[in-house]
């Protein structure tokens, strides 16, 4: 037998088996993963596409054309830009009913079938379109302006750091962490669910830029002193100093006045 | 068990002194170097000598005052390097350093100094992460040890005044680190000196006067900053300097309480002494306890006021709360409800505000200070205490203790309503309707809860010295019966579960002499002894010798184990007033 | 009540006979039973226990000397702006984290060196310590009162009221100067200054308000300061609102206010929302609101009525404004009436119009005083 059938029984060929498999399934992936939407025009198929999707994934809340009902609201006029967040980021379609519906553990569709469902919604009424990259990426961007525009804005609901806020009863203003550009974007044109809703004419396709900007600076600077606590503020630091501070403390204490071995 | 002497404190000092047999060596007759330099010119020897001899307890809770000491010391040196970088101003200027997302942003002097110090002075970081832990470690440390020093009555006679003292510390230091951390003029304390005019203009009459003074004009003003300088640098350091030192001076004098055991009495002390065992422990815990924050403020961030942004009055965050120790006052405000305000003739009483924001701090810290004399009335205990009870023998105490700990609890998790929504999907305004009737349905049940538990506690303790110890070996008798053998306690344990005092309430007077006439005393008389009854009803009576040899007498069988254990139940009920036998 | 029967018998108690103090021979109480006997220690029983425990001590005293070293190096070697990332604290400034350790472990050794140190080789036998009762003899509270009252009596205090009259008088009023110094310049008086706003003219150095000539001014984007069309805002949208002249002009930098920029700020923020017309209920307040707005959009100020946080939070498909300090809730179609909270008074309406050019324009100053309720306010 070959050299390499000799080692079979090597402890170590279990470990590079598994290494082999992770590398094949990795890069079958990324070659194979779909690429990212751009920008473009939606076409006749895309519409039919959506439509269908739209059918048996949405009408059920959103009615059958999308004019709404009891429980989803009318969908003409929202824009692409709406269903590129909404779907793009899992909240829809909504896992369960609730208050809120949060940001999804998973993307229910591939790319290709989202630009599909916002095509279709685009075409019952002009709405917001898909940003351009040149605005969601924050490349360019003031991050000082933007955070000028973050504090004034944004950080009443979503917390200086992005970390989240609540809302009134359950509902809540989800932690803007790792979230990528263009949803924020989105989102601000759109204004999802509580999200009011922050137009071009009111935040500047520049200015939104800016805010991406600040909130990639925000996320470079990391957290220089340490660990963050969750960026909420005093609460989780009063509670470090009660239970690890005056724990760890008393736990010296405790060993400094017990006899010696 | 000696005697009490009518000796002079400081004759004391000579009890230790030798007769003179031998000449004096030649290290005694000449201190060497600078020791005896000094001595010569101001004879302190026997005074370091006296405090070198003196003695000090050995129990972990005795350490809390200490933690807080030493981080408040850690906060006197941190604080000294701060200054040498802060620049106490509110005047504008435009960021230049180097953090990126704030530069070209209108800023106060203050807020560009302190991210100065955050971003580009060596170790800036490292001081003033340092310097707020230790400031929360302070009194999150200070507020353990006043219920250490509650809950096992140290606040009795002779030391009520240093209680006093101690609540004074208390309540200034959360004034000091309010006004410490409202220092950076971040947007986050920004905020809460926004607040703190609100509550100023809430007062009655000179509300608006009051917060026109504060703030020199409209808020924020430009005086606000460097007054708050100076309280925190310099007014109140050196208040609480001067007190604490003081605090401790009437420790040394009054020297250490401690708890009952067995060798300890009323009249003495039983520890190691300052040299060498006291120096290097106490000495040894004020580096460790330095070098803990040093390694906090190198592991976990606090304060970021970079994220937060410079103060402005349009912006705000999410979750806008003071430091820890602020919290209650927040959370009552939260829970306050709108209603509370009156608006007649053209004025506007808002009691909404000013029950929360200014009348809760002077009640709290005025009862607190209060108590030692309200219970020494109540009582009528007049004798000196220098051994500490176990708070199950003062089951009314440790409730209302637990009860007024628990009221204040609820008050400071209300201030983190919106934080416990978000992280526990809840309703912030269930949440809040949830603390508003806790904040009265809470400390009841606390109270009840715990006084029993300490009733029950005692008598776990009387069954422990009846019974002794269970020992797990089960024994057959020869009749085929089954027991546990109880393993008696030795001295030295029992001596801690029966040394304390079996308290009597005052007695009810009739109020009305032999000739009908009412006693004038008669009604506050009585109030006291209703009040005293409320004290001390309910209590368990230490185990006497008498009792344990009757329980040790009656042997081991099980028709008398069975008896014995028909007999307690009677007397619990016995005590709880229920008459009637078996 | 238990009670207390002194019985003089020598049988023995039984014990559901109530609480007894027993006699013949038994003691009435426990006796202390001084200290428990002493337990040796490791160090002390054996020479290579002590040594042991030599080497445990000098081992924490080395690892504070280490850890200076690495505080000194780390000092030198590390800049302000490196960041490393450490798996479980993320992105730190590795210059922090290096000294904080430094200087921790050079503190810690010493410390747990000193702790250990007392606890295996220093004696560990307790020692007692007498106490004396913390109050003088009668002969030094006697000497104390002779003292006293000699000094009074021979410095003639006694013998002399009119002395003792104007020394009270003097010693009792010495101190208001401070006081009055103190109190009277701390700061001014607040005269209306909590009753107007930017919105009523221009700011003037001694608090008050020059009535606008021309007109009302335009409500201007924060932090942009550009102006706000009508048409600009849509349902759902929010902008926040600052009046014009307070901000500096964007393109050039000139203009706005030199001074009390922020102090104004606090008092003129407004929040401006539309709601489709629909949507306001039909209350007084509600048809009020709709008055003062224009087509669906209202003004209101952002200043909380309850302790002055500002009022950024609102939730576009509920309509109410949430204060994020103390979670007062305000309904905007009810025209910021209180729902929730601490609050009491509804935000103060700001009412808008359109200008020639379709730009939100002030109607008139706020009728009311913004922010907290002060006692004077009516």
């Amino acid at each position: 037998m070959n050299a390499l059938a000799a080692r079979r029984r090597h402890p170590a060929a279990i470990l590079f088996l598994l290494l082999l498999g992770l590398l094949i399934t990795g890069s079958a992936y990324a070659a194979f993963a779909p690429k990212a939407a751009t920008a473009a025009e939606a076409t006749a198929d895309q519409i039919t596409l959506g439509k269908q999707l739209f059918a048996s994934n949405c009408a059920s809340c959103h009615g059958k054309n999308a004019l709404g009902t009891e429980q989803g609201p009318n969908l003409a006029g929202v824009g692409a830009a709406s269903v590129d967040f909404q779907v793009g980021t899992g909240r829809m379609p909504m896992a369960e009913p609730g208050v809120q519906a949060p940001r999804g553990k998973a993307v229910t569709f591939d790319d290709e079938k989202i630009a599909a469902l916002a095509a279709y919604i685009a075409s019952l009424a002009p709405g917001p379109a898909i940003p351009d990259a040149k605005y969601t990426s924050g490349e360019g961007g003031d991050p000082g302006k933007g955070g000028m525009i973050f504090r004034t804005n944004c950080s009443m609901c979503h917390n200086s750091a992005g970390a989240g806020g609540a809302l009134t009863r359950g509902k809540y203003a989800p932690s803007l962490m790792g979230v990528d550009g263009k949803y924020i974007y989105e989102a601000m044109e759109t204004g999802p669910q509580s999200m009011p809703v922050f137009n071009d004419n009111n935040i500047s396709p520049e200015s939104k830029n800016d805010v991406i900007a600040y909130l990639k600076a925000m996320n470079e600077t990391g957290n220089p002193g340490g660990m963050a606590l969750g960026s909420l503020g005093p609460v989780p630091e009063g509670l470090f100093a009660w239970v690890f501070g005056l724990g760890i403390l008393v736990g010296a204490a405790y060993w400094l006045g017990q006899k010696g071995a | 068990m000696t005697t009490i002497d009518n000796a002079r404190p400081a004759d004391g000092l000579r009890a230790g002194d030798a007769r003179v047999t031998a000449p004096p060596s030649a290290g005694a007759k000449k201190l060497g170097g600078v020791v005896g330099w000094v001595d010569d010119r101001l004879g302190p020897a026997k005074g370091v000598n006296y405090l070198m001899k003196k003695v000090f307890p050995d129990h972990w809770s005795f350490m809390l005052g200490e933690i807080a000491m030493y981080s408040m010391i850690v906060c006197l040196l941190t604080g000294v390097f701060l200054t040498f970088w802060f620049v106490p101003s509110a005047g504008h200027t435009t960021y230049d350093g180097s953090y990126v997302p704030l530069q070209g942003v209108q800023m106060s002097e203050a807020y560009a100094s302190s991210l100065r110090i955050s971003f580009d002075i060596k170790g800036g970081l490292l001081i003033r992460q340092m310097h707020h832990w230790a400031a929360l470690m302070f009194i999150v440390a200070l507020s353990a040890h006043m219920l250490r020093v509650f809950f096992t009555g140290a606040f009795r006679k002779p030391r009520e005044l240093n209680w006093v003292i101690g609540c004074i510390l208390s309540m200034l230091a959360l004034i000091e680190g309010f006004a410490g951390y409202s220092l950076p003029d971040d947007l986050l304390s920004g905020t809460g000196l926004r607040a703190a005019e609100g509550f100023m203009q809430s007062a009655p009459v000179i509300g608006s006067y009051l917060a026109f003074m504060v703030f020199d004009g409209p808020f924020p003003g430009e005086a606000i900053i460097p007054r708050l300088f100076s309280v925190h640098v310099l007014l109140l350091p050196a208040i609480l300097i001067g007190l604490f030192t003081a605090h401790i001076v009437m420790v040394a004098v009054q020297k250490h309480t401690q708890f009952p055991g067995p060798g300890r009495t009323n009249n003495n002390v039983v520890g190691f002494p300052v040299m060498p065992v006291y120096a290097a422990k106490a000495g040894g815990f004020f580096f460790i306890v330095f070098g803990f924050l040093a390694v906090v403020a190198a592991l976990v961030q606090i304060n970021a006021i970079w994220v937060y942004g410079p103060y402005d009055p349009s912006p705000v965050t999410a979750g806008s709360q003071p430091d820890w120790y602020m919290g209650f006052a927040d959370g009552a405000l939260r829970l306050l409800p709108g209603w509370l305000e009156f608006h007649a003739f053209g004025y506007t009483l808002s009691l909404n505000v000013a029950i929360g924001a200014l009348g809760l701090i002077p009640v709290m810290y005025g009862a607190m200070a209060a108590y030692p004399f309200i219970e020494s009335w109540v009582t009528g205990d007049k004798r000196e205490h220098h051994l500490l009870d176990r708070p199950r023998n003062q089951a009314t105490r440790t409730g209302l203790g637990v009860a007024a700990l628990t009221f204040y609890g609820v008050l400071m998790f209300a201030a983190a309503n919106d934080i416990m929504a978000i992280k526990l999907h809840m309703s912030i305004n269930d949440i809040t309707y949830f603390f508003r009737a806790a904040t009265f349905v809470l400390p009841v049940v606390a109270f009840w809860v715990t006084r029993r538990i300490c009733l029950s506690l005692q008598r776990a303790d009387r069954n422990l010295v009846l019974h002794g110890r269970e020992t797990g070996r089960i024994v057959r008798t020869a009749e085929g019966k089954f027991f546990e053998a109880h393993e008696p306690l030795d001295e030295y344990t029992r001596w801690t579960l029966v040394q304390h005092d079996p308290q009597e309430p005052l007695q009810l007077t009739t109020g009305v002499d032999a000739h009908g006439v009412a006693s004038p005393a008669g009604g506050k008389r009585n109030l006291r002894a209703r009040l005293s009854r409320f004290y001390f009803q309910d209590n368990l009576l230490p185990v006497t010798p008498a009792e344990l040899a009757a329980a040790h007498h009656d042997g081991h069988s099980t028709e008398h184990l069975e008896a014995i254990e028909a007999a307690e139940e009677s007397y619990g009920e016995e005590t709880a007033g229920i008459t009637g036998r078996p | 009540m238990s009670s207390h029967q002194s019985e003089h018998e020598t049988t023995v108690v039984r014990l559901d006979d109530g609480h007894h103090i027993g006699d013949g021979g038994i003691p009435e109480q426990f006796v202390n039973p001084g200290l428990p006997p002493h337990v040796e220690r490791l160090s002390d029983l054996s020479d290579m226990g002590a040594k042991r425990a030599e080497r445990q001590v000098a081992g924490l005293f080395g690892l504070s000397i280490l850890g200076t070293l690495l505080f000194l190096v780390a000092y030198f070697a590390v800049g302000t702006h490196d960041r490393s990332f450490v798996p479980g604290l993320g992105k730190i400034a590795t210059s922090n984290l290096l000294l904080g350790i430094g200087l921790g472990l050079g503190l810690l050794g010493i410390g747990l060196g000193a702790v250990h140190w007392a606890k295996t080789l220093m004696p560990d036998a307790e020692v007692v310590e007498e106490r004396h009762p913390m109050r003088s003899s009668d002969e030094t509270r006697q000497g104390f009162v002779d003292v006293m009252r000699g000094g009074g009596e021979s410095s003639q205090l006694f013998r002399r009221p009119l002395i003792k009259a104007t020394l009270g008088g003097a010693l009792g009023l010495f101190s208001l100067p401070l006081l009055v110094q103190l109190v009277g310049s701390l700061g001014p008086l607040p005269r209306k200054q909590l009753s107007q706003t930017m919105w009523n003219g221009t700011p003037a150095h001694d608090g008050t308000y020059e009535p606008y000539a021309n007109g009302f001014p335009r409500l201007m984007r924060d932090p942009e300061n550009l102006p706000i069309k009508a048409s600009d805002v849509t349902i759902g949208s929010v902008y926040h609102v600052l009046p014009e002249g307070l901000l500096p002009d964007p393109e050039t930098g000139e203009g706005g206010l030199e001074h009390g920029v922020l102090e104004e700020k606090g008092k003129a923020a407004v929040l401006l929302m539309r709601l489709d017309p629909s949507q306001f209920q039909d209350t007084d307040g509600g048809r009020k609101a709709q008055a003062w707005g224009h087509e669906g959009i209202v003004a209101y100020s952002k200043i909380c009525t309850h302790v002055g946080c500002p009022v950024g939070l609102y939730e576009q498909t509920t309509h109410h404004l949430l204060c994020p300090c103390h979670q007062s809730t305000f309904d905007v179609t009810d025209d910021c009436k209180v729902i929730f909270g601490p609050a009491k008074r509804p935000l103060p309406q700001l009412k808008i119009t359109v200008d020639g050019e379709g730009y939100l324009v002030a109607a008139q100053p706020f009728h009311e005083a913004v922010g907290p309720s002060f006692w004077e306010r009516g």
